[in-house]
This record gives structure tokens, sequence and C-alpha cells, in this order.
């Protein structure tokens, strides 16, 4: 295991908690040996530097030219490609090919035909970290883009002409549609507490909102909407003004922030970590940690978003604060229901590097990989796989991959054991000579791809083209698959992908099988000879297949591929199963019947 | 009486609407003695669209101008809206449908009435559980027997005509022991666990009453349990009531066994949610389930309170004890609570589950649920009477039955391959014991459909579900035989809400039924190329 991934330490009994939600116990015989091994998992676990990540020692054995493949494997060139890029609206722009305008983004960038440099150079000093707004996806049949900034540095009565050429640039680029929408994914509320405490600057923006208010008809959103953009322009950072961008409608859709979302994490998982956790507990559990409810709010925004273009034919931009956290959820799950191609398995590694890598998503201090602040350190791509893992559970035959692909991913973010994750954003990454030093996940999981492989995938389905997912509150559902990966006790004895997949297997091939009898039956047929040859023959070449279905399901079958499993067969112990505190009543008269030590994960690599 | 009385008018033209999904039909709405039909004008499909009466559980009437609107939410949680024209119409409509679904009357339901094609009347109940049960048990130990002390349903008016009884016993002591329980209901055998030679019993409480009564032909008769099953065994008794409760079902008459009295025998105190408490839970929850708009705290919230998720868990882990007990501790289980035909049952029969792969198999779940439910007397007509939007305050309803089926599914869910049938099997009895035009739902006990002659005069719904056509919906396509127990896991983590249940109608989940058909045609694909391939080589030796 990497150290990497570890994620607290406590010294009362060597436990350890692992950011897979993995927990281990270590049983050391002398207590000084414990301190020992405590110590050494503290310091291993916090690295004070990049160069001591796993990555940068892991060696799997391949040369030069096999790593710098396995790196050109996803090509956002080619992907821009894919989308129809360059076309007469949208050009690649050679803006921020040294970093020169802003360091969090990559270098290559696609912006409107019309827009030219001053006016993105412009708009880059409007926008905080300098993140302007660029293409992130390109609906070819609608001529409509996603598009992606950071909030503008307004303040409490400036604009940014730049800024508003831009936007309008690229309302302009979609010839479907006069209007485009700007979508800003943070809640109302925080910023009406924010307000309540700026009692003075609120009169004010209350005065010259109502004069908007009158002045002007107010389109879709309304007033209270409204008061807040005004709030947070006050402060400097915020809204764009309305009034200042015409053709433009305003969403505001409310996803919380990282440490919103880092605390709600936390919460759940103390709540599944309890011991002897009743039924009641769990949920409201659940419903105070507020997970669900966020996960809820990221889809429905990425839900908003893909209406937007589906319906309306419109563009739209998205922006949170920065623009690397919500603005990435929103962005990539919103083209991933518009578009099957994210939806396999190579599609969804392009759309993990397009929106999330190249877009400069802090995966090293998101994923805490360094000893660093723990209040950067926030599971918002944990919640963009989880959102995912809520469509394949929706749409079981839309997408190529399947849970264990998804685990998989989770794994890797933190155990640094590959290149990809390190590292905040492209410029970094340069500058550690990732791409010389580690490896890329990427080919790994290709060359493992078998297993993860979604047997009732339909990539035909017409259907299945664009997702309009249900986001009744029934729909989201506990992750126990993630939550609870390593603890046995809790997951299905049987897995039912395993044996449909190898169903699938079996029946390509009986069926090729069959081909070749029949190939040979005509062989024989044209040479005339005797029937008893072409019955020996057929029965020479009969396989031996079915018994490998009855023999697999006893197994039990976990989802992650452990390279050596521990694997029993299915409920031959009942030690394995929670409710064995009830048997303490039975082991009163005969005692350690049942280990009392249920319902902790044992390691099994 | 006449059924005509009770319809005030024969027709009328309406519209139904059946949910978000579905396309509103157009046609003559006409009430029959059983049945609501709406007949579609010519140029429509010619498809009659026909609702059993018996599964209506509430009705609302409401009338707007010239026209009126009945919602009917039926007893399978469906909910229903019918726009007729014509006021008059609508409330004779209502009137008629109200009468009509609320008759008790058992020989004029509509099973009596009911003669499909392709069963024949005399064929279909060829079932004696206790008989055939006791057959298997018999291969395996001398120290049982069948007996027929029941014959006339005296000793026990809500046992079959022949139970199994340790063969140590004689019938005159049966006698006594049954006059010492509750309702008659004396210990008998529930399952018998050949691998530990180990047994399942179930009775209903002893009569021990505030003077400590005692009855020696009862001790005696749990005496010769641990007797005949190996020198040494211990016995269990599972009360499926707090120790609180039981002590007070003293006051009443009722009680619980001496330990004195039982040597060799424990008690052990799960309390199990039954009755009115458990019926307002499903109330909750299907109210819950009705509100597509609610916030995802609201919804987790109504989750957490209407407590049905507990109770699922409070079942499987009294099941898992009671099995625990026989596979691991080589004990004897006796389970009861007061009555011992709810709690009892749905604790003994997931028990078998759990422990017995024959149970799993697409015959003998039915075996099992004809023998632990039906014929053991769980009172099927008072339980399910109502279901949960009937309006009218419950007396005796209580979805015991249904908690199994979500215990079954459950199971099923942590174990996809081990059942034989799937959740359409599920579904098929929870809709079939609520309302059927089967008999074998009818009435509260044995004795009672020999009265109403329900075997001679009613098809059995196994029949009806037997047939070959009806198998893609029941049948699990990826069933592999199991022969080991399968233990579920019942942390709160791996329970989940019967969404195919409680949200079959508020909604459809569209997707997982294509794939769900997907999983059945490769399942079938495997068997027919497997299959293919002897034939072709059968087929081909000629030249």
């Amino acid at each position: 295991m990497p150290f990497s991934g570890s994620d607290g330490v406590w010294n009362t009994c060597s436990d350890g908690e692992c950011k897979n939600f993995r927990i281990v116990h270590f049983i050391v015989p002398r207590e000084r040996d414990c301190h020992d091994i405590y110590n050494s998992l503290l310091q291993l676990s916090k690295q004070a530097k990049y160069e001591d990540l796993y990555a940068f020692s892991y060696n799997p054995k391949q040369n030069d030219s096999e790593r710098l493949r396995g790196w050109q494997l996803v090509d956002l060139a080619e992907e821009y490609k894919r989308m129809g890029l360059p076309n007469s609206n949208w050009q690649l722009s050679d803006a921020n090919r040294d970093y020169k305008i802003c360091e969090t983004y990559p270098r290559e960038l696609y912006v409107p035909r019309i827009a030219s440099k001053p006016i993105i150079v412009g708009s880059s000093k409007f926008r905080s970290k300098g993140r302007f707004p660029v293409l992130s996806y390109y609906h070819q049949n609608k001529e409509a883009a996603i598009c992606r900034c950071s909030q503008p540095l307004s303040g409490f009565s400036a604009r940014c002409l730049e800024d508003e050429h831009l936007l309008q640039a690229i309302s302009k680029a979609n010839p479907a549609n006069r209007y485009m929408y700007v979508m800003d994914t943070r809640p109302r509320h925080r910023m009406q507490s924010w307000w309540a405490t700026q009692k003075d600057i609120g009169r004010i923006i209350v005065r010259i909102s109502s004069k908007i208010w009158n002045d002007k008809k107010i389109r879709e959103s309304d007033g209270k909407k409204r008061l807040n953009a005004m709030a947070n322009r006050a402060a400097g950072k915020g809204y764009e003004n309305e009034d200042n961008y015409s053709n433009i409608r305003f969403q505001f859709v409310g996803i919380e922030n990282i440490h919103v979302m880092r605390s709600s994490l936390q919460k759940l998982l103390e709540v599944n970590g309890t011991k002897g956790l009743s039924v009641s507990d769990f949920y409201s559990g659940l419903e105070n940690a507020g997970w669900l409810r966020h996960i809820k709010a990221v889809t429905d925004a990425a839900i908003f978003l893909a209406k937007a273009i589906m319906v309306e034919n419109a563009s739209v931009l998205v922006h949170c604060s920065d623009g690397w956290d919500r603005t990435s959820q929103v962005c990539s799950l919103g083209s991933l229901l518009l578009d099957p191609y994210y939806r396999t398995i190579r599609g969804f590694m392009v759309l993990i590097e397009k929106d999330w890598i190249s877009f400069g998503h802090k995966y090293s201090d998101r994923c805490g990989h360094l000893d660093g602040d723990p209040k950067e350190v926030s599971p918002v791509f944990t919640q963009f796989l989880e959102c995912v893992w809520h469509l394949t559970e929706q749409f079981p035959q839309a997408f190529e991959f399947n849970e264990a692909f998804l685990l998989q991913i989770h794994e890797h973010i933190h155990s640094c054991q590959f290149g990809n994750f390190i590292g905040n954003c492209q410029k970094e990454r340069e500058e550690l000579k990732l791409k010389e030093k580690t490896y890329s996940l990427w080919p790994f999981l290709l060359h493992d791809q078998k297993k993860y492989f979604n047997p009732l995938y339909s990539s035909t389905s017409q259907k299945l083209a664009v997702l309009e997912p249900n986001t009744v509150s029934f729909n989201f559902k506990f992750w126990r698959n993630m939550y609870h990966q390593f603890d046995r006790t809790l997951h299905p004895r049987q897995s039912v992908f395993n044996i449909i997949m190898n169903m699938n297997e079996q029946n390509k091939q009986l069926q090729k099988d069959v081909k070749d009898l029949e190939s040979q039956i005509k062989q024989h047929k044209n040479k005339q000879t005797d029937g008893v040859l072409t019955k020996e023959l057929l029965k020479s070449v009969r396989p031996e297949s079915p018994a490998l279905k009855t023999s697999l399901c006893l197994k039990e079958q976990t989802l992650l591929p452990v390279k050596d499993a521990l694997r029993t067969v299915e409920g031959s112990s009942p030690a394995d199963n929670r409710y064995s505190e009830y048997a303490d009543e039975f082991s009163k008269a005969e005692p350690a019947v049942v280990s009392s030590e249920y319902g902790v994960a044992r390691m099994t690599c | 009486m006449e059924f005509s009385e009770l319809i005030r008018t024969g027709q009328a033209q309406a519209e139904l609407l059946r949910g978000p999904e579905m396309p509103p039909l157009r046609g003559t709405l006409c009430v029959t003695g059983h049945h609501l039909l709406l007949s579609p004008g010519p140029q429509a499909t010619p498809d009659l669209w026909l609702l059993l009466l018996r599964s209506v559980d509430s009705i609302e009437k409401r009338v707007a101008g010239d026209a009126g609107t009945i919602t009917l939410r039926c007893k399978d949680l469906r909910v229903l809206q019918l726009d007729i024209e014509g006021v008059e119409a609508t409330l004779d409509i209502a009137r008629s449908i109200e009468a009509l679904s609320s008759l008790e009357s058992v020989i004029t339901s509509f099973p009596f009435f009911y003669r499909p094609k392709g069963l024949r009347l005399g064929e279909s109940w060829h079932f004696h559980p206790p008989e055939r049960y006791y057959k298997r048990v018999a291969r395996e130990t001398r120290a049982w027997r069948l007996s027929e002390a029941n014959e006339d349903f005296s000793l026990c008016p809500s046992y079959p005509r022949a139970v199994i009884v340790p063969r140590a016993v004689d019938d005159d002591a049966l006698a006594r022991s049954a006059r010492f329980r509750q309702g008659g209901r004396f210990p008998v055998l529930s399952y018998y666990h050949a691998p530990s030679g180990t047994v399942l019993l179930r009775s209903s409480q002893p009569l021990t009453g505030p003077q400590k009564r005692r009855c020696t032909e009862d001790e005696e008769l749990l005496q010769a349990v641990l007797a005949g099953a190996r020198p040494g065994a211990r016995g269990f008794i599972v009360d499926t009531r707090s120790a609180q409760a039981a002590k007070q079902a003293r006051m009443t008459g009722g009680g619980t066994e001496a330990k004195s009295a039982y040597p060799g025998w424990k008690r052990l105190h799960r309390p199990l949610e039954r009755g009115r408490p458990l019926q307002e839970s499903f109330v909750h929850l299907v109210e819950a389930c009705g509100d597509l708009e609610q916030s995802m705290d609201r919804w987790l919230s109504r989750l957490d309170g209407c407590r049905w998720l507990s109770h699922v868990k409070e079942a499987l882990s009294t099941a898992c004890l009671a099995a625990q007990g026989m596979e691991w501790e080589g004990a004897c289980i006796l389970v009861h609570g007061a009555e011992g035909t709810d709690s009892t049952l749905l604790v003994t029969s997931l028990a078998q589950l759990i422990l017995d792969p024959l149970s799993r198999t697409m015959a003998g779940f039915q075996e099992l649920i004809e023998r632990e439910w039906i014929q053991a007397g769980h009172p099927f007509q008072l339980r399910c009477a109502h279901s949960a939007f009937s309006h009218t305050r419950p007396k005796h309803e209580a979805p015991i039955f249904l908690l199994f089926l979500d215990c079954v599914w459950q199971l099923g869910r942590q174990f996809p391959l081990s059942l034989e049938f799937g959740e359409g099997m599920l579904l098929a009895l929870f809709d079939h014991s609520y309302a059927s035009p089967f008999g074998t739902f009818l009435c509260n006990s044995e004795k009672e459909r020999c009265l109403c002659e329900v075997r001679t005069r009613t098809h059995s719904l196994w029949s009806g579900l037997n047939q070959p056509k009806e198998q893609r919906k029941l049948r699990n396509p990826l069933y592999a035989p199991n022969p080991l127990a399968i233990w579920p896991s019942v942390e709160p983590q791996s329970l989940r809400l019967w969404q195919g249940l409680f949200l079959r109608w508020t909604h459809p989940p569209e997707p997982s039924e294509v794939a769900w058909e997907k999983v059945w045609q490769i399942a079938t694909d495997q068997e027919k190329t497997e299959g293919s391939q002897p034939t072709d080589s059968a087929s081909e030796p000629q030249p």
C-alpha cells in the first residue's frame, strides 16, 4: 500500500484510516515497535515534497518509449479535433502558450475567433486568478459550447469592457441562439449570510437594485438573486453586472464550497464508522451529513447545463469562485450527459484529463498528497465520481465501464503511484518533469480494461445518446461499495456483474466454437468423408465450458480486482456478519464461538 | 345477494390516467360485480382495461361543472384517476365501487367465479405441505411423526389437519399441550436441519397466566424434542416480544415458559414490531414514496421516521439468530410470540430460506409459503383487508407478509445468484396476497378454507404462476444452485429500500427494465448455444 494514501494515524492501537476509506489495524506485539511503526507511518504518509511521492520511485519495468507512448495515450489536441474544432467560430489561442496569462490553465485554449488577444488579456485581468472564459466542450450539432472561467473581480461598480466583449463573442459564436447562459454554481444563502454582516453596504445595494428592478425588466432571475449578486459585487468579487452584459441570462445553482463538502464527508464517514449502527442512526446520519443533498445539487446543475444546450441551443458559461472545483464538476458532468463518447472507458479518461487535470483542478491540494494546509483538502473529485456512479445506477446500459473502474480511479488519485494526479496544474506538472519521471495511469487501466467492462453496455441505443436523469430524491443512495470498499462483511456476497461478464464471454466462445464446427463439417462434406469421422471430430473439439459458471458463484467476489484475494466460500462464517453480536447470548455457555472482532476490515494485500 | 343491487349505474364515458409514463385511455367505463372495465372506442386499441374491484383500497370523488373525477388508490400501491362525464354518473360509479370493493363475503368473491383458460379446477391444488414435508423429514430421522390429531380442527382451529410432532408424544398429550397454548397452537416442527440434526419449532405463547401455571405434557413435548435431536442437545426459545412485554402478557393469561419447568431450554427475547405500529410504518413509508417533490433531507428523515427498514433489519437479524443457533450451536429452536401466527412465521420462514437451499428454488419457495404461511394459519384475510391507502382505522391489518417479502428481496439483493425466483415473483405474491383472482390467499386458516370449499371451487395461485408464459417474469435468470447457507449482512448500509415495490408506480425504472431484459437475453443465449451443440453434432452425422 502506498503510504501517501493514508489519512490519519492514531496511536491507540495503531489503527490507520486511509483516504480510500479503508481502515487497517496492525497488531504489534511490542509497544516500542508499535510506537516506531506509528511514527514512521505518520511521517511517510505526509511527504514534504513531491519528489518523495511513490510515483517517482515506482518502476513498472517499461522503457522510455513505452512510457512516452503511455503519456500520449490521451491526447487533448485530438479530443478538440473530435469535437470539430477549430472551425469558423472557434480557434486555438496561443495567448497562454507560456502560461503568461493564466498559470493554472493549460497552454492550449480555444476561444471565439472574433476574440482578439487584447480582449483576452483584458478579460483575464478582470477574472480571479486570470482564469478568463474559455471553451470546455463544443457540441457540434447544436453549435453551442460549454465554457468555463472564474468569478469576475468586478468590485462595487467596476466593469470590464474586454470581459463583456469576450462574453459577447462567445454568445455570437453560437449562430443558433441569440442569448447565452452564465451559470454561477455557488449557493445563494452563502451570499445572504455574508450580506447580513455587511448591513451598510446591504442597504445601498437594496436601493440600487430596486432601481434596477424598476428600470429594467427582470428576465429569469428573481430579485433575491439579483441582490445577492450585488452583495458579492460590493465585496470586489462576485457576479457580472447583468446590465453590462446584454443577451445573457444568469442562472444560479447552489453547490456548496469545498469546506462544506469536506465536513459533510467527514460526518458521513463518522456515521458509517460506528459499530452496531442502527438503521435510524444511519438515516439521520445521512441526513445530517447532507452528502446526498450535495450530490443531487451537482447533478441538478449538470442537468440544467445539458438542457440549455439540447433544448435551447444556448451556449453556457460556467463559473464558481476560482473555477477549478465546482466548475470542473458541472462542466464534466454536463459533457458526460451530452456526449456518449465520454461514457466509454477511453472517453472517460479524456474527460478527466480535459476538465480536471488540464484545467487545473488542484489534485495535490484537494487530496492532500503533501503535508500542506488541511483546509485545502476536499472530496470534490470523489463527489464527481459519485455523481457518475449514480448515473450508472440510473442508466445501467449507458456506460461502457463499471463501478470497479470508478473505484480504481479513485484509488489512484490518492495512491500517487502514477503521475497523472500529482501537482495542481499543468505548469507545475511540467516543472516536475512528470512525463519523464513517472508513469501515466491510463495505459495501465486500458491494459486491464476487461475488468472494467460493463456487460450490459449498449453503445448503439439512440435513447441513451443524451441522458436525462431523474433527480427525484429516491434516486440518491448511499454508495456502499465506495465507502465500505474494503469491508467485506457489507458487500453483496455474489457479484452480478462478474457472472454476466462470464456468461457473455462464454457465449462468445461457444458461438465461435459453433462456427468452427460448422465450417469443419462443410469441409468434410466437400471431401466426401464418411460420417463416422465427422462425429469423432466433433467430439474432439467440444470445449469444456459450463463448469465455470457454478464454481464462480460460490466464491465471494470483491469488486476491486485484488491480486491474491483471501477468498472464502460465501457465508462460511457468521463472524463475517455483524449480527454476530447476538450470538453472544448463545456463547455464554460455550464461549469463543464467535470472534469479537467483527466488522473490522482485514488487509488482503 | 345480488351484485346488481350494488351497481348504481352500468356505464359512463371516462378517461383513465395511469401515471406520468403511460398514455391516458378513453372509452366506456363499466362496473360489473367484480371488475371495473374500460373499453376503448373502436378506433383505439381493442384491449380492455380491467381492474379487480377488490384491489381498490380507497376511493375519492370530486365533481366540478358537469364532469367528475374519481381517484382510486389500489392495494398494490397504484394510484389511478378516472375523469368521468356527468356528475350523476360519477357519484353513482363511485358509490358502486365503494360498495363492491368492501364486500366481506368470501364465497361471493371473484376467485369463486374465475375460470381461466388452460387451467382445470380439480388439478390445481396439488400441495399437501405437511404430508410432503414429513416425507422429507422421515428420510433423515425417525424421531418425528405425522399426527392427524387435528383432523377435525378441534385441537387448534388455525393449524392444518396434519402436523409433525415428536414421535415420543402421543395425541392425548398433544391435546393437553394445545390447551396450554394460546389458540391451541402447541409446538410443531417447522423445519428439520439435516446437516446438524437440529429442528426449528413454532407455537404460540404458553398460557402461564398470573398464577404461573404449568403443563407437564407441554414440558415433556419440548423435552422429547431435545432427546430426539442428539444427546446433550440444548434448546433456545426465541420469543419475538421484549422480556417486559412477555411478562406483561401474564396478566392477560399468557406469558412465557418458566426456566425451571423447561430444563435445557433457554429463552431469548427479540422484540419484533407487529400489529398497528407495523401497519402505520407501512402507511408512512408509502406516503413518503408518493411525494416526488420533496427535498433530499425531507426524504431521508421520512425514510428514517417510518422505521420500515429498522423492521426489516430486526426481522432479518432475528431469523439469522435462529438459523445460527441451529447451524453453529447445534441447538433446537422454538419460535413464538403471542398468537404465533405473525412474527413467528416471519422468523421461521426466513430462517429456512437462509439455511435450506431447497426453499430457495421456485418450487421450494412456493411450498415454503404454502406450508409456513397459508397452512400455518397466517390470517391473510384479516391482515391484508386493507393496504396503505385505507382511510378506515386499521383493526387487524398488518403487512407482516409484505415484511417477509421485503426481507426475501434483501436476501436476493445480497445473493443475486442464489434464489431461483426473481423480484417479479415477490411482487406477484404481494399483489395476490391483497387482491387476487386465485383462491390461495383467501380466508384466515385451513379450517375456514375447508368450510368455504376453497380447494374445490377456486384455482390455486401456484397453478396460475407455474404456467410457462409467466416464467420469464418470475424467474431469476442468473440462478445457480448454491448448497450453502446464505448469511445476509444486516448492517443499515447493506439494506436498501425496495424500490421495485414502493416506487413501482410513482417512478417507473424504465432503463433498468431494459437492462434486465438484456440480462435475460444473455442468460438465454447461453442456454441456447450450450444446448445447440449436441443437437448440431447429432443431426449432422450423415454426409
